[in-house]
C-alpha cells in the first residue's frame, strides 16, 4: 500500500458578460422624501450577493449610510430589464448600470443642494450623508432635508436611471474574429494530493489559488465565491459523474446517494488571494468571478494526480475506479482508463476534402 | 489607492440575518389560498415516437382538476431554435422527457393521477454517442440531423495565422484527448414555481429562475400572450450555477394554470427529477495538437471539441461558440484552428453550468500543458509565464487583450504556496506590453 | 384517516391531525406552515431538513411524523429570531456562513447540535458535525469558521 503525493497547476482565464454580447442590464435609482434610497435592479440574487453589491454601490456614489438604501427584489412590473444572473455579468453589468442610475440621482440632488446653499452644482460634494461645499465645508446640509425640500418644496424627483450591456459582438463567421468576449479575468490553482495506490481513492490535501477580479467590491463575498468554487471544482475532479458508463445513460444518479459531491470532510484548507488588475470597463475596475473560481481545481487536481503516480487521467472525474485502471494499464494491463472514444468523422475536413 | 467607505470592504450580506433566523421565503414556502399541486408524465425510454397519449382516467379522478398535454399548450415550441416542446407530442428524445402535467388538490392526488395517464409509445435505439451521431449514417434525433448550426455550418470555426505551417516549423508536436463528464448544479432548492392566471388572464409566476426577462419573454411566447400579460416575481434562488437559467417548472405551470379556474398550481421539483430532467452540463471531448518549440513557446493550436448536447439545441450553440473562442487558453499563440461541435443526442438537453464551455476548456488546455511540459522536460510554471498573454497581445478572435492578469495570479499562486520561482518569471508583468 | 399528534414545537404546544404516512418534515412545513426546515431530497442525504428532536439533530425527512407525539422539536426558528438572534445565528451573519440560504436551518441546527453537546470543538468536530449537509454555494469554509467563531464568543 502507497500513498503517493503530487502538487499540479492550473491557469484559467473566463470573460465577463456573455459570449456575443447583446446582454443589457437596466436599474433605476430613487430618493425617497426622507432621504433613504429605492435601487431597483432586474436580476436576482442566487446567493453570490448581488443586491447587496449594488447597495453599496449606490450608498458609495450617493453619500448615504448603507443602511438608508433598500435593493428591491425582481418583479417585471416595476423592475428595470436585465438579462439575467449568469455568465458572471451581474456585478459587472448590473453594477454599472446602478453606477449610471446613481450618477443621474446623484446630479439631481447636487442641483438641488446648490439651489439651497446658492451655489453651483459643481462646487459640490456628497459625503457623510450630507450635501457640502468643498470648499467651505461649514456650508452644508443633510442629504435628508435636501430630500425632502426637494420633493415639496421643488417638486423634483431625486432619480436616475441607467442601462448598461456590450453591443452585440460582430464575429467573423469564418475565423471567429471580432470580440465576442470581454473584461478577461484570470486565475491560477496549485493543488496538493495525495494518492492512494490500493484504492484508487484521491485526497486533495491543499488548494492554493489566486483570482485577479478586478476591484473586489465585497471582498467577503469575492471570498465565498472562492470557497465555493473550490468545493464544486473539486467536486467535478474527482467525483461528479452523471454517466458512470458513458455514453450508456445506465446507472444514471437519481440522488445525493449516487452521485458524490463534496461534503465538509472533502474540502481542504484553502488558501486563496484576490489579484486587482482591474478592468477598464467594470463599477470601480470590476471584473467578473462567480465561474472561474470553480474552473481551475478540475485540471489542477488531474495534474498533480499525474505528479503523484505519473498516470494522466483524460477521462474526468477521476474516479478512484478510473485511478486504479490507469495505473494497471500503465503496469501493463490490458485494461481501458475511461472512455476511449471511435475514430471521429470530422464535417470541417470532410467539407474541405 | 482611494478607500472607499463601502465599495471594497468586507459586509455582510444585505438579507443575512433573514438567512440565519428562517425568514428568507423561498418560491416553495409560499403558500397560496386554493394551490393546487403538480406531477408530470415523464418518459421512461430515451427514444420513441408516440402514438397516442389518453389522460381521461386521470381527469377524471376526484381530485384532479387539470390535467394538460400539448394539445393545451398555445405555442408548444420555445429556444432560440424554436425547437424545444414545452409537453412532447410527436416523439420522446430523452428518458425522463415530460408527456403530460397534472395539478390536484393534493400531491398524492396529483401522483395517482399520472399513473393513470396512458401514454402508447414505440421505443427506438437511442442515440447516445456524440462521434456515431456525427456520421453521416447515424439515426436522426432531430428531424434536421444531428449537428448544431452556426451560421449554417455544423461547427463553429476560430482561425488564427496558419496553422500547418505552425506545425511544419515545430520542434514537437503534442496531441492530447481529454474528455469532461455530464455534471448537475444541484442547487439545494430544486426547480419550484407557484403560478396562477387571474380572471384578467394575467399569469403570475413566482420563479427561481436566473433569467427573469429572460424567461418572461419565453413564457409569453408558448402562452402566445404579449409580455405586459405575464408577471414574473423573482426572489431569493436557492442555488442557480446554471441550473435555473432554463425554464423547468415556470412554463409547464403556466399552462396548466390558464385551466385551473384561477387557482394558483405550485410544483417541487423531487430530487430524483433534478437528477433526471433538469438541465446538465454536457460531457465535452476536446483532441489538442499543439506545435511547440524547443524552447517551450506553444506557436501553434489546433482544438477539435465535440460537446454531447442531448436532445435540442437549447443552449447548445452558445455554449459551443463560447468554448470555441477561448479553448486555447490565456495563452498568446499566434496560429490557431479551432473546430469546436455540438452535437444531439438522446439525453436530457444540455445547458448552463458554471464555466459554461471555458469550464471543460479549462481542462483541455491545462492539461496539454503538463503533456508539453512532460515532453520537453520543462518545468510547466516556466511554459506557462512564457506563453501567458499580455496587454496588446491579440486574442483567437484577435480582439487586443486588456487588463490582462494571468502573470500576477501564477505569482501569487506561487507565493502563496511557497514555490520559489526564477527571478526572470517574479519580473514579468501583464502590463509589459510586447514589442512588435 | 388521520391521526392526531401531540408535541411541543419551538417550547409551545402543538396538535395536528395528520396521515400515518406523513414524515415530520411535510408535517411541520405543510400542516403546521414552518418552513424553516427546508426540502432538499426527502432521501435523508443533504440534511436541508436538520431539526433537533429531544435535544439530537435529525433529518426531518426520514422520522416518521406519529413518532413525534409527545416529544420536543426545535427548529431554526425555535434557535432565536431577528431581534433576539442565537450568538450562533450572529456568526453566521458575519462570517459569512450563508451565501443562497438555502442549506442555513439545517446547517445551523445540525452546528447547534454541536455546541450543545460540545461547547469548545476543534475544527474537525466541527466538520464531523456538518458532514451530513451538503452546501452547494459556501464551500464549508465559513460555516466551519462561522461555528467556530460562535464557540469563542461564548467563551468570552
Amino acid at each position: 500500500m502507497a500513498k503517493k503525493r503530487g502538487v499540479g497547476i492550473s491557469a484559467v482565464w473566463y470573460p465577463t458578460g456573455m459570449s456575443g454580447g447583446g446582454d443589457p442590464s437596466q436599474a433605476i435609482i430613487k430618493m425617497q422624501p426622507d432621504g433613504s434610497v429605492d435601487v431597483l435592479i432586474g436580476t436576482v440574487d442566487i446567493g453570490q450577493g448581488v443586491r447587496t453589491v449594488v447597495r453599496q454601490i449606490a450608498a458609495e456614489e450617493l453619500g448615504v449610510p448603507i443602511e438608508r438604501v433598500s435593493v428591491t427584489v425582481v418583479d417585471t412590473d416595476s423592475s428595470p430589464l436585465d438579462t439575467g444572473t449568469f455568465a458572471s455579468r451581474a456585478t459587472h453589468q448590473t453594477g454599472n448600470a446602478v453606477l449610471q442610475a446613481a450618477a443621474e440621482a446623484r446630479q439631481v440632488l447636487l442641483e438641488v443642494g446648490a439651489q439651497q446653499l446658492g451655489v453651483e452644482p459643481e462646487a459640490l460634494v456628497l459625503e457623510n450623508d450630507t450635501v457640502v461645499v468643498k470648499d467651505h465645508p461649514e456650508q452644508a446640509i443633510p442629504i435628508p432635508d435636501v430630500a425632502s425640500h426637494a420633493t415639496w418644496a421643488e417638486r423634483r424627483l431625486i432619480a436616475g436611471r441607467g442601462a448598461f450591456g456590450w453591443a452585440v459582438a460582430k464575429v467573423d463567421s469564418e475565423t471567429g474574429q471580432g470580440e465576442p468576449l470581454h473584461t478577461m479575468a484570470y486565475g491560477a490553482t496549485l493543488a496538493e494530493v495525495e494518492v492512494d495506490t490500493e484504492t484508487g481513492e484521491v485526497k486533495v490535501l491543499k488548494l492554493v489559488s489566486a483570482y485577479d477580479c478586478g476591484k473586489a467590491i465585497n471582498r467577503l463575498l469575492v471570498e465565498g465565491q472562492i470557497d465555493g468554487g473550490a468545493a464544486m471544482g473539486l467536486g467535478s475532479a474527482l467525483m461528479e459523474e452523471l454517466h458512470p458508463y458513458y455514453p450508456s445513460l445506465e446507472h444514471h444518479p437519481t440522488g445525493f446517494f449516487s452521485y458524490m459531491l463534496p461534503t465538509a470532510k472533502d474540502v481542504p484548507p484553502l488558501e486563496a488571494v484576490i489579484v486587482e488588475m482591474n478592468s477598464d470597463t467594470g463599477p470601480y475596475g470590476a471584473k467578473g468571478i462567480g465561474e472561474m473560481t470553480a474552473n481551475s481545481q478540475a485540471p489542477a487536481i488531474i495534474n498533480a494526480i499525474h505528479d503523484a503516480i505519473g498516470v494522466w487521467i483524460t477521462d474526468i472525474p477521476a474516479t478512484s475506479e478510473k485511478v486504479l485502471r490507469a495505473i494497471e494499464a500503465q503496469a501493463g494491463e490490458d485494461i481501458q482508463p475511461g472512455y476511449v472514444p471511435p475514430e471521429p468523422y470530422w464535417p470541417h475536413e470532410a467539407i474541405a476534402g | 489607492m482611494t478607500e472607499h467607505k463601502y465599495v471594497g470592504q468586507r459586509l455582510p450580506r444585505y438579507d443575512g440575518m433573514q438567512h440565519v433566523t428562517g425568514k428568507t421565503q423561498f418560491v416553495g414556502d409560499m403558500r397560496m389560498h386554493g394551490m393546487l399541486y403538480v406531477k408530470a408524465w415523464r418518459s421512461p425510454v430515451a427514444s420513441a415516437t408516440i402514438s397516442r397519449i389518453d389522460v381521461s382516467q386521470a381527469k377524471a379522478l376526484p381530485g384532479v382538476v387539470a390535467v394538460i398535454t400539448h394539445e393545451q399548450v398555445p405555442n408548444n415550441r420555445y429556444g432560440f431554435a424554436g425547437d424545444f416542446p414545452v409537453l412532447a407530442d410527436t416523439e420522446i428524445r430523452y428518458k425522463g422527457q415530460e408527456v403530460a402535467a397534472v395539478a390536484a388538490e393534493t400531491e398524492e392526488i396529483a401522483r395517482q393521477a399520472v399513473e393513470l395517464i396512458k401514454v402508447d409509445y414505440k421505443e427506438r435505439p437511442a442515440v447516445l454517442d456524440p462521434f456515431e451521431a456525427m456520421r453521416p449514417d447515424s439515426a436522426k434525433v432531430s428531424p434536421t440531423g444531428n449537428f448544431v448550426m452556426f451560421d449554417g455550418k455544423p461547427y463553429r470555426p476560430v482561425i488564427r495565422g496558419d496553422v500547418e505551417a505552425a506545425f511544419a516549423q515545430a520542434d514537437h508536436i503534442i496531441e492530447g484527448y481529454f474528455r469532461t463528464a455530464a455534471q448537475e448544479h444541484c442547487p439545494i432548492e430544486t426547480q419550484t414555481s407557484v403560478v396562477q392566471t387571474d380572471s384578467m388572464g394575467r399569469t403570475h409566476i413566482h420563479t427561481v429562475t436566473q433569467a427573469v426577462f429572460f424567461n418572461q419573454g419565453t413564457l409569453a411566447s408558448i402562452l402566445k400572450k404579449p409580455q405586459s400579460m405575464v408577471h414574473m416575481l423573482g426572489g431569493i434562488v436557492g442555488g442557480g450555477f446554471g441550473a435555473k437559467n432554463d425554464p423547468h417548472t415556470d412554463h409547464i405551470c403556466a399552462v396548466l394554470s390558464l385551466y385551473t379556474n384561477g387557482r394558483p398550481v405550485r410544483w417541487i421539483w423531487t430530487r430524483e427529477e433534478e437528477f433526471v430532467a433538469s438541465t446538465q452540463r454536457g460531457a465535452t471531448h476536446m483532441f489538442f495538437k499543439d506545435a511547440v518549440t524547443n524552447d517551450g513557446h506553444i506557436i501553434g493550436r489546433q482544438v477539435r471539441s465535440v460537446r454531447d448536447g442531448g436532445a435540442y439545441v437549447l443552449t447548445n450553440d452558445y455554449v459551443a461558440a463560447k468554448h470555441a473562442f477561448a479553448v486555447s487558453g490565456p495563452y498568446n499563440i499566434p496560429n490557431i484552428r479551432t473546430h469546436a461541435y455540438a452535437v444531439l443526442t438522446n439525453r436530457r438537453p444540455t445547458s448552463s453550468m458554471r464555466g459554461f464551455g471555458i469550464y471543460q476548456a479549462s481542462i483541455g488546455h491545462e492539461l496539454q500543458i503538463e503533456h508539453i511540459a512532460k515532453q520537453l522536460g520543462m518545468d510547466s510554471w516556466r511554459i506557462r509565464f512564457l506563453n501567458a498573454v499580455h496587454d496588446g497581445d491579440l486574442s483567437a478572435t484577435q480582439a487586443v487583450l486588456k487588463n490582462c492578469g494571468l502573470i500576477e495570479s501564477l505569482q501569487q499562486t506561487a507565493e502563496r504556496a511557497g514555490v520559489k520561482l526564477d527571478d526572470e518569471f517574479l519580473q514579468l508583468s501583464s502590463k509589459a506590453v510586447r514589442e512588435a | 384517516m388521520d391521526y392526531p399528534i401531540k408535541f411541543t414545537l419551538n417550547s409551545a404546544e402543538v396538535e395536528v391531525e395528520a396521515p400515518a404516512t406523513i414524515n415530520l418534515l411535510r408535517l411541520l412545513r405543510d400542516y403546521l406552515d414552518v418552513t424553516g426546515p427546508k426540502f432538499g431530497c426527502e432521501q435523508g442525504n443533504c440534511g436541508a431538513c436538520t431539526v433537533h428532536i429531544d435535544g439530537e439533530a435529525a433529518n426531518a425527512c426520514l422520522v416518521h411524523g406519529l413518532t413525534i407525539d409527545g416529544r420536543e422539536v426545535t427548529t431554526v426558528e425555535g434557535l432565536g429570531t431577528m431581534e433576539a438572534p442565537d450568538p450562533l445565528q450572529l456568526a453566521f451573519y458575519e462570517h459569512y456562513g450563508a451565501q443562497c440560504g438555502f442549506c442555513t436551518p439545517g446547517m445551523l441546527m445540525a452546528s447547534k447540535a454541536l455546541l450543545d453537546h460540545n461547547p469548545h470543538p476543534t475544527r474537525d468536530d466541527v466538520v464531523e458535525a456538518i458532514v451530513g449537509n451538503v452546501c452547494r454555494c459556501t464551500g464549508y469554509n465559513k460555516i466551519i469558521e462561522s461555528v467556530l467563531a460562535a464557540a469563542d464568543a461564548a467563551r468570552e
